[in-house]
This record gives structure tokens, sequence and C-alpha cells, in this order.
């Protein structure tokens, strides 16, 4: 597993390195001596089966959970994230499936909060409104119509593109997505799909949660596959395909051949 | 065109070409992108564009204020065929004053109702405030009347704070802390009539006091109308123009200068309407006229209120807290203080509310019925459009649905019509305004699907 991560450092250097990262809850292993290199720039996506422990990783890399053991590494440094606020201000941003946004404020309103700029003690709206629509034409983010209706009128796509900007917007080095694609149709999952695309052309690290392998295999750089709470493998998601990320997930191992591409439209 | 690439994008946009279906266009590219920057219903370059929006937002069922003003024509049509003195100047000044009440209540109501949380203590608390007042500058104490104001407004602040606290420390329902509140400060409020020297017969009178009394019952002299209201007028159209220019010089959407300017016609129209009625002669005996100075001072609480809700980070996370309290807790939001905050203003409103209500009558009684006021106030902002569920309503609303409740009222009295029929009108249009409210939403919610 160490190997396999290994040949991607050659590549980019890591953003993030968990080492040996346990945690458990009484009787219960939720994660056992995981490692993982999430290279900077790139798209991790993280898979495996309910139970796996794919949350409970996101939750200590996003600072809600502090691990029993290991370390988590930042820049090659360790940290300790006490809390979320310690994961955000490292530039650690989470994308849960709720998207966190409020329904009844605007585009712009949303992307703001808790960041509000002020000119003279009073919300400055002008900048505000210039610095997001930046934001959205820079992910080109274009379907939507105008950036000051209220977000209850967006379509699902739109709302994770709103919520993918606000954290493109406070400088997040790293986006975690919760299964940004989970409640969307077609349309709407090509367009976040392109999206994660364009956040990893840039400088942002994304590490998505999906059970979607088709989605998976469109945006990753790398896979890394857990099960019952251990890291099976990790490799560059040209060395896959779907039936060896299924097998990986529920048993384990993989005796299929699948090296660089041969099997590539296996599914 | 230089560039063959620009040409195709630019060709592929207008009209197809054989370059443009055969060369694959990024989807994602710089032709779609001007879109944001050019929504029609954003941008409108032209008053027909700006018309056209706003009907398309009608009849998307987001109406505004529409329905409430069209509710309040029917209102006032009804009165005035039946009763041709209610349209008279004397009928709309008393109008006027007691709308002057209702919408400070319904103002504070509304701190609450943004929250999705309901204060029902609010009309107690305004009597409170105002008994202090009373009682402190009246005799025995006959304070000056401004430290009186401070410290029964002050009072009232307290008492928000500590509901506010109440609320969010213990994580009490804000229903039933207010619900406490309600039947508290009315004991309070006897209590104070118990212990003042100054109070007969479980009255305070404050008549005395001229500067509190003329609040209401002092109007601004004919010339002094005129002159505010030249004033107020300039500071908004000044405030609007440079808000749309400076706007539309940074390239961002801004209605076209027209429908500013036909704004502003509009809203000085009103007040030259209001100061033209106000100093008609209304006195029996002697000449009476002028605008009542409540008018100003309604008016500059309910722009505080909208300027604090709309402009300031305490306004914008009222807001939030209201539309999801997960989400503006996640965005670093201390949601326990500023919903303390919005308590306590709330409870500081009410007790404006308090001291209008007292000044109008020159007195405050132990007979006073906050429990029936603090229902009055709900439906003031509810009859204005804030929402009972949380995130929406502007103090503006307030505004409406004090006059709205203030027509009724003040209608049914004139007709003679009983307590009785009165209490059940008001529920009547406070049902019918909440049905339309419902109704539109509803609409709104389904043309989006």
């Amino acid at each position: 597993m160490a190997e396999e991560s290994a040949e991607l450092d050659g590549v980019r250097a890591p953003l993030v390195q968990l080492r040996g990262v346990t945690k458990s809850f009484g009787a219960v292993q939720a994660l056992t001596e995981v490692d993982l290199d999430i290279p900077a720039g790139r798209v991790t996506a993280l898979v495996g089966d309910n139970g796996a422990g794919k949350s409970s990783l996101v939750k200590t890399i996003s600072g809600l959970w502090e691990p029993d053991q290991g370390e988590i590494l930042w820049h090659g440094k360790p940290v300790h994230l006490r809390g979320p606020k310690d994961a955000e201000d490292l530039g650690i941003t989470t994308i849960y499936q709720d998207l966190a946004l409020c329904d009844n404020l605007d585009i712009v309103q949303n992307m703001f909060l808790g960041h509000e700029l002020l000119r003279r003690g009073s919300l400055d709206e002008p900048t505000m409104e210039i610095a997001a629509r930046k934001t959205l034409t820079d992910l080109s983010v274009t379907t939507i119509r105008s950036i000051r209706q209220p977000v209850e009128s967006l379509s699902g796509g739109q709302r994770q593109s709103v919520a993918v900007a606000k954290a493109v917007m406070s400088n997040a080095q790293l986006v975690i997505m919760d299964e940004p694609t989970a409640a969307l149709g077609v349309a709407q999952t090509r367009m976040v799909l392109d999206l994660i695309k364009r956040l990893a052309d840039g400088t942002v690290t994304v590490l998505m949660i999906s059970h979607n392998l088709n989605d998976v295999f469109e945006v990753a750089d790398q896979i890394a596959v857990l099960r019952l709470g251990r890291m099976v493998t990790v490799g560059a998601a040209s060395d896959f395909d779907s039936q060896v990320v299924v097998d990986f997930m529920t048993t384990g191992r993989s005796d299929r051949t699948s090296a660089n591409g041969d099997t590539h439209d296996g599914h | 065109m230089d560039n063959p690439t620009a040409g195709t994008e630019a060709a592929s946009e207008s009209e197809p070409s054989p370059a443009a279906d055969s060369v694959d266009v990024d989807s994602g590219g710089a032709p779609e992108a001007a879109l944001i920057a050019a929504a029609p219903d954003v941008l409108a370059g032209s008053l027909s564009e700006f018309v056209a929006a706003w009907w398309r937002r009608i009849r998307a069922g987001e109406s505004g204020a529409l329905p409430i003003l069209a509710g309040l024509l029917v209102i006032i049509v009804i009165f005035q065929i039946q009763q041709p003195k209610f349209l008279s100047a004397g009928n709309i000044v008393n109008l006027l004053v007691q709308a002057a009440f209702f919408i400070l209540l319904g103002l504070a109501e509304i701190y609450a109702l943004l929250l999705s949380e309901i204060d029902l203590s609010v009309g107690f608390v305004g009597a409170v405030g105002a008994a202090i007042v009373a009682a402190l500058i009246s005799p025995p104490y006959n304070w000056p009347w401004w430290a009186g104001v401070i410290v029964g407004l002050a009072a009232t602040a307290a008492i928000g704070a500590l509901q506010g606290t109440l609320i969010t420390r213990l994580h009490l329902p804000s229903f039933v802390v207010t619900l406490a509140g309600l039947l508290g400060w009315a004991g309070v409020l006897i209590f104070i009539f118990d212990s003042d020297k100054g109070a007969v017969g479980g009255v305070i009178s404050i008549s005395s006091n001229k500067v509190i009394y003329n609040l209401v019952n002092g109007n601004m002299s004919p010339v002094t109308s005129w002159i505010l209201l030249v004033v107020l007028v300039g500071l908004f159209a000044f405030f609007s123009i440079l808000k749309t220019v400076r706007r539309r010089s940074q390239g961002l959407a801004a209605p076209p200068l027209s429908i500013t300017i036909a704004t502003i016609i509009l809203a000085a129209a009103a007040g030259v309407a209001l100061v033209i009625v106000c100093n008609i002669n209304r006195g029996v005996l002697v000449p009476l006229r002028g605008v009542p100075w409540v008018v100003p001072f309604v008016l500059a609480v309910v722009a505080a209120a909208s300027l604090m809700l709309s402009r300031t980070r305490t306004g914008r996370y009222i807001y939030a807290i209201g539309g999801s309290p997960e989400a503006a807790r996640r965005a670093g939001i201390n949601v326990s203080r500023i919903r303390t905050i919005a308590f306590t203003l709330a409870s500081f409103t009410a007790g404006l509310a308090g001291i209008v209500y007292m000044s109008r009558l020159g007195s405050i009684s132990v007979g006073y019925d906050g429990g029936t006021y603090v229902l009055y106030a709900v439906a003031a902002a509810v009859i204005g459009g804030a929402s009972l569920f949380g995130g929406r309503g502007k103090a503006v609303h307030a505004l409406l649905g004090g006059v709205v409740i203030a027509a009724v009222y003040n209608g049914l009295a004139l007709l003679g019509i009983s307590t009785a029929g009165t209490e059940i009108a008001t529920a009547l249009v406070l049902l019918a305004a909440v049905s339309v409210d419902s109704l539109v939403r509803r609409r709104s919610a389904s043309s989006r699907t």
C-alpha cells in the first residue's frame, strides 16, 4: 500500500498524509492503521462499502474527530486538528451532502456567510457581488440566471456548485466532498463532475467520497479503497477498473490483472 | 477576425456554421460565461425589460407587497362606502396614530419571527417599560423625561436579553419562555402600579409631561412638516440614485434609472399626500393641523431596523439563522449570541411601542391588555408579509401590517361595531392574509420544479 502511493509522490508532493491513523469507539474499530497520501492538485476518490470507514476518515481529516493513534501531516508537517475550525484555518473545507446553505439567502450572501466584507461599518455588497461572480465565472458555473436569486430557487447541481464556489472563495486548499452526485440527475451530475475536474486543474485538491464508480473513474486521479476500517489499496486510477475496485471493496483483494488501462473499458 | 478559434465561438453563438458543427466547442467556455453578467432579469437595460422581469417575478409567485397593498385598498374602499367619514382628515390622522403602536409592536415580533421563533411577551414587556417611564417622570420622582425613557428602555432591553439567554443557554423553546414572560411581566406590571405612590386607581398619568405626551398628541407645524418632507425625500432620492449609479458603474445589476426615479416620485407623492391631509384643519373647536410627531418617529425606527437587518452582519446572521441554523453554525456564526441580540431588539422595540401607547392615552393603566396586543403584533407582522417559519420578512412589513390592523380596528369602531365583531373581523383579515401568503408561496414553490 505504502509503495503504491509512493509512485504518486514522485509526480507531486502530497498535501495531506495520514500515517497509521486509528480511531475506535469502545469495541468498535472505525479506522485501523490507515495510511493515505493525498497528492496536491489532484482528485482522490475514497471508495468503500457502507460502514467501511469513509465517513470516519473524512471526519478525522476535517477535524471533527481526533485520531486515537497515528498522525496527520499537512504539507509534510504534523498537525493536530482539535476542531473543524482548526481544519478550516489550515484550508480544509468539507462539503457535506446537505451542503449547509441557507435557502432564504441569495448566492452572494451564502458564499460570504460568516466572512462578510464590510465597508465603513456596513456590508459591502458590490465588492462581495463582484468577487462572487468572478469565482463562479472562474469555475465556469454559467447556468445560474442571477447571483442575486435565493439558493432555494436553484437546482441540485447548481446548489452543489454554489457550495463548491463558497469553498474556493474561502481559499480552501483541500475540498472534501461527501457523495457530491448522490442526489443528482444525469445532466446535473455531468455539471458537478466537470466542476470537480476544473477544481483540480487549479491549485485545489479534492477528496471525494462516492458510491458511483462511473463518477469515480471519470474524475479521480487516485483511488483509495477502504474496507472494514482498513485501507486495502491506494493507487492511480488508471491502474484500476471497476471490477477490480469492486473486488477490493467487497473482499479486500483482487486476483484480476488489470495493468495500466488494458481493461480500461471493463465496465 | 484574425483568430480562427474566436471566430468559431462567436459564430456558434449567433448562427450555425459548418465550422461550429465540426469543431467541438467547449460547452463551459467563454461565450456562456457572459450569461451571468448579461442576464436580463438582473441588468435590465430599459424600462420595458425591467417591467417584463418584474411581471415574471409576480407570475412566479414572488409578489412582494402587492397582495397586501391590494388588500388594504379593498378594506379602505369598503369602509369608505359604509362610512364616508373614514377618509376624513381627522380620521386618517387618527388611524396613523393608532397604527404607530401596532407597527412598532409588529416590528418587535418580526425580530423573533425572522429566527423562526416567537415572542409572546412583547405586549406586556412594552407596558412594563412604559410603566417604568411613567413612574419615574411623574410625582413623586419627577425625573426628566429622557432619564425616564433611558431607564425604561434599558429595562425592556434587559428583559429581552434575559429571555434570550434563557432560550439559548438552557435550550428552552421560545414559545414557553415568552409565554412565561407574558404571564410574569403582566404580574410585574401590576406590581409597579401597586408600589408606585403616583399611581391613582391603577393609572399613572403622564399628560403633565409635555415631551412624552406630545410624541403622539403633538403635531409639527405645517411648515416644519413640509421642510421635513423635502429633506427626507431629498435624502432618499440622493442615496437611491447614488446606489443605482454606483452599481451600474461597477457593472453590477441595478434597476434602470427611470425605475429609481419613478420610485422616488412615488415616495414623494405619498409623502406630499400625507402632509397635505395632515395639514388640513381637523380641529373641532380650535384649529388643529400638522403631522403628528409620532409619524416621523415610527418611520425613523422602521428605517433604522431596515438598515440594521439589511446592512449589518448581525442582520444578515438573523436571516441566516432563520433559514438554516445548522448552516449558520457551520459558517462560524455565534448562533446563541445573535439569537439573544434578536430577542433583546424585540423587547427594546416593544418598549418603544409601549411608550407610544402611553403617550397616545396620556397615561398607562393596569388594565392594559398585553395578551391581546401581542396577538395583534403577530398578526401585523404576518399580514405585512413576514413568514411564521423564519428567514423571510422585512421591517417595512410591520409598517404595512400595522396600517392594515389599524384600518380594520379604526373602521369597525367607526361603524359602531362591537368589540366582539372587531375581534372576529381582525381574525378573518389575519386568516385571509396568511391564506393568500400560503397560496402564493405554494405556487412559487411548484413553479420551480
